[in-house]
């Protein structure tokens, strides 16, 4: 197991990666990928059980569901970097003839990834699948999806938290990545969702908090908490309260980073405030 | 020609059931979901025999569809149902998504499609779901004919790797097609050979074709019989071979002219062998209530229709 440490040099290198990729083609969505960053980085190197290699069921394994595709540059920087792809080919991000598309999907055959998403409000339904799936094979390993929160205003994800309660579907764990924006503004300006803990829990959720969502050490914590809730007949609920952009400052407080590149000097800051550790791609 | 005996109307939605009954017993995987409306597919043996294996999702099809999509992660293969408006045009973009993009391996089963489910009238009654589908790259589509037709189709996607649309209806039809055949995707069925006129006739209409063909008989025309069941890939090859034969065709769907079975031949024909052709299909209109007989007469749906376009085509020729 990584120590905390080296934890932090990853998230140090994925951050890299995410501003570099989304630089290398002027588009992309750095704000949502730098706060999952830490999340993304915990899951992958510390709480999931992965095997070698990959292959589409994923049986015997933990699975994880990225439901909020655009923040596709942290998750194929931890995918790569977790060796499921070359870390090379992230220099082909959103560019012609890429496996790397915009938002995540398995119609070029990446490595990692189980479900085109980016169509928001769709994640939560396929890990409910593949959680029933594990269920009907025997299978005990444990289903992960993340989710914005922006997103749950889409109506689907209501269908899918009502089924899960309903059905007691306890070997998933669903996390909200509470972050406070979205594309238009802040989530309590777009829409205010008022209180999303007590929507899950009024659904019947098991809901635990994980205050700081860019603390490596607390996002362990907070995963294995959520792991010891799991197959006590409730669906497993995280908000993961975190800052977009975090890490790089000029991209934090607001959402002004939401969907946007920076330019080349922007680029040199943010590189700046994030050591290379792991060798640039 | 070839005369063709009904064993007795029957509802295409119990070939469904039928169908899923056997695969219950042959194919462990299988699973089936269904959005509150298990009696109408039928689905009450599957999900008695089988409850760990039958999904009730409520009354929520989007749901359906994303967790179906999930289930084939796991090696499971998914038959998600519903009616056909609530399971294509309510669910377009989770089709979209996460089955057709993510070419995930999901049957969806569709009944009380066009406009014979009658009195429900026309929130219910779609005539644009075979475009949605076949619109979407890598996905089947398939609209058989009968009780028999449908049950046997109901199998053979089982073990058809990759997204498949299965359109079926709610009222009693003859059935006609050979019991316990074999289904081949994409290969359409020659039913009546002729020489005078192609029809090309899909779902409920293929009876109606047989029928239009024997008073077409009686009338000294000889008309070409071919059951379309496979919408997507279309059997190009019998299709051409048969206008090489009668230069002209007619085409019949419980659909819209626009993005049905009509609109996919007139391209196939366009690009390699232009003939005349006229559509027995609804035009660009929605339904209403009635009876399946009323509405199909008021639409221009029905033996008589289809008589009406092969003359007109004919005419043409």
């Amino acid at each position: 197991m990584p120590n905390t440490k080296q934890l932090e040099d990853f998230v140090s290198q994925v951050r890299r990666d995410i501003v570099r990729q989304v630089h290398g083609v002027s588009s992309g969505h750095p704000g949502g990928s730098l706060g999952c960053a830490e999340f993304f980085v915990a899951l992958y190197q510390e709480v999931m059980k992965r095997k070698e290699g990959f292959d589409m069921d994923g049986k015997d394994e933990d699975l994880f569901f990225l439901s909020n595709g655009h923040i596709s540059p942290v998750f194929y920087s931890v995918l790569a970097r977790s060796g499921y792809f070359p870390v090379e080919e992230l220099k082909t991000f959103r560019k012609i003839d890429s496996r790397l598309q915009g938002h995540p999907t398995t119609h070029e055959g990446l490595p990692g990834i189980r479900i085109a998403s980016g169509s928001l409000g769709q994640g939560m339904s396929v890990a409910l699948g593949a959680a029933q799936a594990k269920t009907l094979n025997g299978d005990d390993n444990l289903v992960y999806s993340l989710h914005g929160d922006g997103e749950l205003q889409e109506g689907q994800n209501w269908e899918a938290i009502l089924y899960a309660a309903g059905n007691k579907i306890d070997n998933l764990i669903s996390t909200i990545d509470l972050n406070g924006q979205q594309i238009d503004g802040s989530t309590d300006d777009v829409l205010n969702m008022g209180s999303v803990r007590a929507k899950f829990e009024a659904f019947g959720w098991d809901v635990l908090d994980i205050e700081k969502g860019n603390d490596i050490e607390a996002i362990v914590a907070g995963l294995n908490e959520a792991k010891s809730r799991t197959g006590k007949g409730k669906p497993v609920c995280i908000l993961l309260h975190t800052i977009m952009g975090h890490g790089v400052d000029f991209m934090m407080d607001g959402h002004a980073w939401h969907g946007k590149a920076p330019n080349d000097e922007q680029l040199e800051k943010a590189l700046a405030q994030n050591p290379e550790t792991l060798g640039d791609y | 020609m070839k005369k063709f005996t009904n064993s007795g109307n029957i509802d295409t939605r119990s070939g469904f059931g039928a169908g899923m009954d056997e695969l219950g017993e042959t194919h462990e995987n299988v699973v089936a979901l269904c959005a509150d409306l298990t009696g109408s597919l039928k689905l009450n043996d599957f999900a008695k025999n089988h409850p760990e294996r039958f999904f009730q999702t409520g009354i929520a099809e989007a749901n359906m569809i994303g967790m179906a999509a999930g289930m084939t992660i796991g090696g499971k293969v998914p038959y998600a149902t519903s009616f056909a408006n609530f399971a294509t045009g309510r669910v377009y973009d989770q089709i979209r998504q996460s089955v057709a993009y993510s070419n995930k391996n999901v049957k969806i089963c569709a009944s009380h499609a066009g406009l014979t489910l009658g009195e429900d009238g026309a929130t219910h009654q779609i005539l644009e779901d075979l475009g949605l589908m076949k619109m979407l790259p890598g996905m089947t589509v398939i609209n058989p004919c009968d009780f028999n037709q449908t049950k046997a189709a109901t199998k053979a996607i089982a073990d058809h790797e990759g997204p498949v649309y299965l359109r079926f209806g709610r009222p009693s039809v003859p059935n006609f097609t050979e019991a316990d055949g074999k289904f081949e995707i994409g290969k359409a069925l020659h039913l009546v050979e002729g020489s005078d006129v192609t029809i090309l006739a899909t779902g409920h209409l293929v009876w109606h074709a047989l029928e239009a063909a024997e008073e077409l008989e009686e009338k000294g025309i000889s008309a070409e019989v071919i059951n379309i069941h496979t919408i997507k890939p279309l059997d190009d090859e019998a299709i051409l071979n048969s206008i090489k034969k009668t230069r002209c065709v007619v085409t019949c769907e419980e659909h819209n002219y626009l993005g049905g079975l009509g609109e996919s031949v007139s391209g196939l024909l366009a690009k390699n062998d232009p003939v005349y052709q006229e559509f027995v299909a609804t035009n660009d209109t929605f339904g209403e209530s009635g009876t399946p007989a009323q509405l199909m007469e008021k639409y221009g749906l029905n033996t008589k229709s289809i008589v009406k376009a092969v003359n007109k085509v004919l005419a043409k020729k």
